[in-house]
């Protein structure tokens, strides 16, 4: 009788603090991508204000219908809800970090940053126009690089993703014949090549493969020292992928507060532009301000204080004039 | 039924109470799946009925047009390979342990067999992609090329660069995971062979490999059967282990050395992500499909155990 009095008075005890907890938590659930980033924003967060937040990468899409349900206190997605589908939903939208994608090619003695490529020239690429290395609508780009004669192995993403939106949203954005044949999406029919399973997968196959190319998030092609492309932007320069061209794209991209924010980051204006770059989003619902005033004092603790934590896990923060923008609509929105 | 219950005592009758509703969950879980693959699918079933969805090769998110039929044929041909793979080499395991390995290797064999079947399938998948697929690259695959370039017919199972991301490598893999299940099963069964009976054959003077032809392996084809179905169910159902191999690509190619995609692949892969609603509804579609074909193939086989019980039995 003892014995169960004790379990009893323990288990009274653990709901109570239960109870409290709860007072003090956030919930969020959406894409995979910015996981690690969320979850090492809100250890730090946690240590400073002792609120909890349990963030669950479970994909975007995932992230959208759980906030469309009301089952989350913030929805996370990697590709920008329509204006008429916030307001359809009754979701508020901003982004919160910057992602780019870079491709990337396994060329003999080719090293990270030599190859150049435009949008045109890697959209035939993909589309298997251009079957080898030597072509010259390659190599007039690439004056003094020696190329090897096989045939090209493009590999893409078997999986749906976000980064495949991005990619096949520049490639439709830039190139016509390939809005016309696949279109942009999280998975498209890719015309040739093989598909991997993940970033990890493709970074695999084109470590692997003989004169591969591939598409991989930024933070993937740096850590595994893959040999990245330089690409011509908008503008017209060719860049290297990194924290100032990604931030520069987020800079000169049209972010539109008026729009809940929706952009595709591709093909941005601006001279330094990273033209493959995308932000990603966090979704709040309109009606419950109490809630969101909890989410939107985390962001914000968190572009004031965590760019150096993003930045070591390879994210790009969002420049300074984003992040005043993001304020001026939540304080627009009644949320902070 | 209700008659019974009621003559026996109290605690019998809770204890039969409980069994009889922990047998009803399995059978209401059933109804509730079925019941949500096909609420959930309805959309799709609405929109490419049920013969132009099972024969369409088309499987494209942005044209939002999706058929099963890559589907299907990847996941009848992984399946069908890794159980052409697994059965010899997994009787031989059974054959050795039982009859043939001496006492003080059956212990160890058999924990590994039973480690084998305990490692989870995303361990598979990460060795698959990560070691075994490039050794097939390198070595196996263009070994196979060489060997059959001459050989009509057989030379289109292997055309193509061996990228080592293909039918044969996931076939391979799954094989691996199936050995274990059909091993066990069929040791299990060899041992109920009567002690008495073999020991006759060998006193009549059998050899070794008469003893396992002629009495062995009759006495316990049952189990072996029913062995081989449960792998292949597993193979069947199996994703982790081949989402990292075989590529997830919608194409029906004559080749193993081509990326294909199964159902449990696609739905691995496409899942997370699929946006739209005639997508979404499709991958449910598709767990349809692979409900019902592997419903289809245990009842094939339970029929096919239950006729050759009788026949046993008489």
């Amino acid at each position: 009788m003892k014995t169960i009095f004790r379990l009893a008075l323990i288990a009274a005890l653990v709901f109570t603090f239960a109870q409290v907890e709860a007072a003090e938590m956030l919930s969020g659930a959406g894409a995979t991508f910015p996981y690690p980033v969320y979850s090492a924003w809100a250890y730090d967060y946690n240590k400073v204000t002792g609120v909890q937040l349990n963030y669950q990468s479970i994909g975007s899409g995932g992230g959208v219908k759980q906030i469309t349900a009301r089952t989350v206190d913030f929805g996370a997605s990697d590709d920008p809800m329509k204006p008429e589908d916030q307001t359809k939903q009754k979701l508020l939208q901003f982004p919160a970090v910057i992602g780019g994608v870079v491709p990337v090619a396994n060329l003999g003695n080719v090293k990270p940053g030599q190859l150049k490529l435009d949008a045109d020239t890697l959209c035939k690429i993909f589309l298997g126009d251009v079957k080898k290395w030597s072509d010259a609508r390659v190599t007039k780009l690439n004056a003094g690089l020696k190329f090897p004669d096989g045939e090209i192995t493009v590999v893409y993403r078997s999986d749906g993703s976000g980064t495949t939106a991005i990619f096949t949203n520049y490639l439709a954005e830039t190139c016509p014949a390939w809005k016309e044949k696949v279109g942009a999406g999280k998975a498209v029919k890719f015309p040739v090549g093989i598909g991997g399973k993940g970033n990890e997968g493709v970074t695999n196959y084109v470590k692997r493969t003989a004169n591969s190319i591939g598409f991989v998030e930024f933070a993937y092609a740096k850590q595994n020292k893959l040999v990245y492309i330089q690409m011509k932007n908008k503008a017209g320069n060719f860049v290297e992928p990194g924290f100032e061209s990604f931030e520069d794209a987020a800079e000169t991209g049209d972010f539109d507060a008026k729009k809940g924010f929706y952009l595709w980051l591709t093909n941005a204006p601006g001279k330094q532009s990273w033209p493959i770059a995308g932000a990603t989003f966090i979704l709040l619902a309109q009606e419950k301000t109490g809630v969101n005033k909890q989410t939107v004092k985390f962001f914000d603790w968190a572009f004031t204080n965590g760019d150096n934590k993003a930045k070591e896990l390879v994210y790009v923060p969002l420049p300074k004039s984003l992040k005043d923008k993001v304020r001026a609509y939540w304080k627009a929105k009644g949320i902070q | 039924m209700a008659m019974t219950l009621k003559r026996k005592n109290p605690v019998d009758l809770i204890f039969s109470s409980i069994t009889a509703l922990a047998s009803v969950t399995v059978i209401l879980f059933i109804i509730g799946i079925i019941y949500v693959l096909i609420s959930e699918s309805s959309l799709s079933i609405e929109k490419f009925g049920i013969v132009k969805f099972l024969f369409s090769t088309e499987w494209n998110p942005v044209k939002e047009d999706f058929g099963a039929l890559t589907n299907i044929y990847g996941t009848v041909l992984t399946t069908v390979l890794s159980l052409l793979f697994a059965i010899p080499v997994a009787i031989g395991i059974a054959i050795f342990v039982t009859e043939i390995a001496p006492n003080f290797l059956k212990g160890p064999i058999g924990v590994a067999i039973e480690l084998l079947a305990a490692i989870p399938s995303i361990i598979y998948g990460m060795w698959g992609l990560f070691t075994l697929s490039p050794i097939m690259s390198n070595y196996i695959e263009p070994l196979l090329k060489k060997a059959t370039a001459n050989i009509p017919l057989v030379s289109i199972l292997f055309q193509g660069t061996p990228m080592g991301i293909d039918i044969l490598t996931a076939s391979v893999i799954l094989s691996i995971m199936i050995i274990p299940f059909t091993a066990s099963i069929s040791r299990d069964s060899f041992n109920l062979t009567p002690a008495v009976v073999k020991e006759s054959a060998y006193a009549i003077g059998a050899t070794q490999w008469e003893v396992v032809k002629n009495v062995i392996l009759p006495y316990s084809k049952l189990g072996v059967f029913g062995g081989v179905v449960l792998s292949l169910g597993r193979a069947l159902g199996e994703t982790m282990a081949v989402a990292f191999v075989l590529g997830n690509n919608h194409r029906i190619s004559t080749s193993l050395l081509d990326a294909a995609a199964t159902i449990t692949v696609t739905l691995a892969n496409e899942f997370a992500e699929a946006d739209n609603d005639v997508y979404l509804s499709s991958l449910f579609y598709l767990a349809l499909v692979l409900f019902v074909m592997s419903f289809i193939t245990l009842a094939i086989a339970k029929f096919f155990l239950l006729k050759a019980e009788r026949k046993y039995s008489r």
